[in-house]
């Protein structure tokens, strides 16, 4: 009799010799791959999703988790997950879930974009001895500056700014809801923003009272199910961020699954325990630019026009016209998500098929902005599959204002890009909120880590910039003949605004 | 009490005032010839209570934590939107997507109300949101709720339609509706069931009601005669089964 016809992904090992039945890996595994028999560690394979937390914590190396052997029969149409997929509907007659971004082989344009240097004519600067300036500020700018003189004589600004949010280097966190990631794993980004001097962002689930003190490096967000907002959520950090959409799931929901649902998780949402919080697609006040300007308002108000209003969109197929419509509604800030973009619960059919890249987008949205002579009217963030500093410097050229991580931030804490955020197993405590496996991130230990990865992207944009010869990331923003492109069409050249290299 | 005209001025400087004078202390303010400005109590916060003569426009009291608005005519749309605490009351109609996502405190309107009222309101323990309102409703009403109370009363059944419009509580996962009157299941969402009230509602809907006949000069014994329906969900995950994992 079998169990299921949907095929195991992976097989999970134990060399039996090398194994010293310590249990270890049954008590790392967040999915209950492992049990024991009474004097051997037994197996069961169809759970195991390759998170390797069991790996890393087997004393003896004596655990493998190989990519399943079995396959279906070879078919160029017909692929593993097509196949596994209809028989995970036909038996359960649901939509297949998945998390993080989309693992669809489309062309990633970054890796056809290469960028300059300097040699001979021009000379490049040495960021090791030399000042380089990665500070950015984000947030409206004023169309011209007007001075007047002090009573001190001297000239002094005379034009109002509108509130910024300062930057130390040009990446952000990308929102990542408290509900969807433990408790533990916000803690750790909002450590890591404190002490790099740049921001992390709430996602939609409210705001844990542990995180209020990071208020100077938090951005809180409010999306369609309006999760623990009020005036005080309002004005706990520097700027407020109205969700439209993810870049993952473009045009619908957010649906965080009742297993993440606990108790502290439904105080600081305020729905029922194991409820499914609901986040409908639209905002039901919003179905126009002008309903979007209302609620852009309502927030201005609330916060006394004191902090930027970020307007968070997924890439999509208008999305030029669409970040106009959201600059005039009177955004601050546009945060623009490419579909390959991060997510902790979307169907999978969703997420591999809607959407457009984040490369087309910022091209197309900073071209919109700057052809309407409103660029100056908000920053631009780019987010949606960002996996180095030389794909951040790549979309800073295209036209970003800054960068937001946020799967690159989580594979910091221990993540390896599993895809099972949904389930709230995750074993390494971060896309879950079971006590026994949250205690497992310690945010004072793997803040260091991210700490750590952020400072090096920071070195490597330095030496990027280094090399272009200049020194400022300002002046690498939307300077897109610094870019030249690889085995591109000329129709994507041009959207892109780049040249071809050779040229 | 301090008087503040209205007449002419933008909302911008308008709210601003009503921020500045109440963070000085001002208790009570009547705000005179308000012409459709919006945001009017907007994230604001304290005791102060508010009269307003004239319509105010759209988002009154969003976010707003504590204070007491009266309106004396008509109220337009998103009033309470993402509300905490205080109260609201409008002696006329109200528009549409009242107390979207609203957290605490109460709406009381004498009229009627349009569509998407009450939709995504939230509850926990003690934080409780009403909305009461006397008349009709539009669609959706209640859509999506996850806590709180929403009390429908139908007190002047001035033309033929139906009490609620369709959509009646769909995607409702938490929460109650009371409805004075009854509800047709052909118009509610999939997600809620129709039952008669049992003892200990009559008590909570009687606590309810008895503060909103106070504010507008009702007989509470007339309001609690009629029949009550109570709707709520189903089902804590309405959506539960339609993923796969």
């Amino acid at each position: 009799m079998f169990r299921s016809l949907v095929l195991p992904e992976f097989l999970a090992k134990i060399d039996q010799v090398k194994c010293i039945r310590c249990k270890r890996c049954i008590q790392n595994c967040g999915w209950s791959v492992y049990s024991w028999s009474g004097d051997k560690v037994l197996i069961d394979t169809f759970k195991c999703v390759k998170c390797l937390r069991c790996y890393h914590y087997c004393p003896e190396e004596a655990i493998a988790i190989l990519d399943n052997p079995v396959r279906y029969r070879n078919n160029a149409n017909w692929g593993f997950y097509n196949i596994r997929n209809i028989k995970k509907q036909a038996e359960t007659g649901g939509i297949p879930l998945t998390g993080m971004g989309s693992d669809m082989p489309y062309p990633v344009l970054f890796d056809s974009l290469l960028i300059d240097a300097c040699q001979v004519t021009n000379p490049s600067i040495d960021p090791l001895r030399e000042p380089m300036e990665l500070r950015t500020y984000l947030g409206k700018k004023p169309a011209k500056l007007e001075f007047e003189k002090g009573k001190d004589g001297k000239q002094k600004l005379k034009t109002k700014m509108p509130p910024q949010i300062k930057l130390e280097m040009p990446f952000i966190f990308a929102p990542m809801s408290y509900g969807s990631i433990s408790l533990n794993a916000q803690k750790t980004l909002a450590i890591a923003a404190k002490e790099l001097g740049i921001v992390m962002n709430t996602g939609e689930g409210g705001l844990h009272e542990d995180i209020y003190p990071y208020r100077d490096n938090i951005i809180v967000q409010v999306a369609s199910g309006r999760f623990g907002v009020n005036p005080d959520y309002l004005n706990a950090g520097v700027g407020v961020e109205i969700k439209i959409g993810q870049g993952a799931k473009p045009g619908i929901g957010g649906h965080l699954p009742g297993e993440k649902i606990p108790l502290d998780v439904a105080k600081t949402r305020m729905i029922p325990i194991g409820t499914d919080a609901l986040s409908p697609a639209p905002q039901h006040d919003i179905y126009s630019i002008e309903d979007l300007r209302q609620l852009i308002f309502a927030i201005k108000e609330a916060t006394d026009y004191a902090k930027p209003v970020s307007v968070k969109i997924a890439a999509v197929h208008n999305v030029a016209a669409i970040a106009s419509g959201i600059v005039r509604a009177g955004a601050d800030i546009v945060y623009i998500d490419g579909f390959r973009g991060g997510t902790g619960a979307a169907p999978s059919i969703i997420r591999d098929h809607l959407g457009i890249p984040i490369e087309h987008a910022i091209a197309a949205v900073d071209d919109r902005l700057r052809q309407e002579g409103i660029r100056n009217e908000a920053s631009i963030i780019a987010a949606g599959g960002i996996r180095s500093s030389a794909d951040a410097a790549k979309v800073i050229a295209l036209g970003a204002d800054a960068v937001a991580l946020g799967t690159s931030a989580l594979i910091t804490m221990g993540c390896t890009v599993c895809g099972k955020c949904y389930t709230g197993n995750c074993s390494w405590g971060i896309t879950t909120q079971k006590p026994e496996l949250t205690v497992r991130l310690d945010p004072e230990v793997y803040s260091e880590r991210l700490i750590n990865m952020i400072h090096a992207w920071s070195h490597e944009l330095k030496e990027i910039l280094g090399a272009l010869g200049i020194n400022a990331v300002e002046s690498l923003r939307g300077s897109r003949e610094r870019l030249r492109g690889v085995g591109l069409d000329a129709q994507t050249l041009d959207i892109l605004g780049i040249k071809p290299a050779g040229r | 009490m301090l008087t503040i005209d209205a007449k002419g001025v933008y909302y911008r400087e308008l709210n601003q005032k009503v921020r500045e004078v109440v963070s000085k202390g001002e208790k009570e303010i009547l705000l005179k010839n308000v012409n459709g400005q919006y945001y009017i109590g907007d994230g604001l916060q304290g005791d102060v209570k508010i009269t307003i003569e004239g319509v105010p426009g759209n988002d009154l009291a969003a976010f707003m934590d504590g204070p007491t608005i009266i309106i004396k005519a008509n109220a337009q749309d998103n009033i309470g939107n993402t509300m905490n605490s205080g109260k609201v009351v409008v002696h006329g109609n109200a528009g549409d997507v009242l107390g979207y996502g609203m957290r605490g405190g109460k709406l009381h309107i004498r009229g009627d109300v349009g569509y998407r009222v009450g939709i995504h309101m939230k509850g926990y323990k003690k934080q409780i949101p009403v909305i009461i309102a006397g008349g009709k409703a539009g669609d959706f009403f209640g859509e999506y709720m996850a806590g709180g109370v929403l009390i429908l009363l139908n007190l002047d059944n001035r033309d033929d339609r139906h009490i609620t419009g369709d959509y009646l509580g769909t995607g409702m996962h938490g929460g109650t509706i009371f409805i004075r009157g009854n509800v047709d299941k052909g118009l509610c969402g999939a997600e809620v069931s129709i039952h008669e009230p049992i003892k200990d509602d009559i008590a909570v809907l009687k606590g309810y009601l008895a503060e909103y006949c106070a504010d507008f000069n009702l007989n509470l014994s007339d309001v609690m005669s009629g029949c009550f329906k109570k709707i709520i969900p189903t089902s804590l995950r309405p959506y539960g089964n339609l993923y796969a994992y």
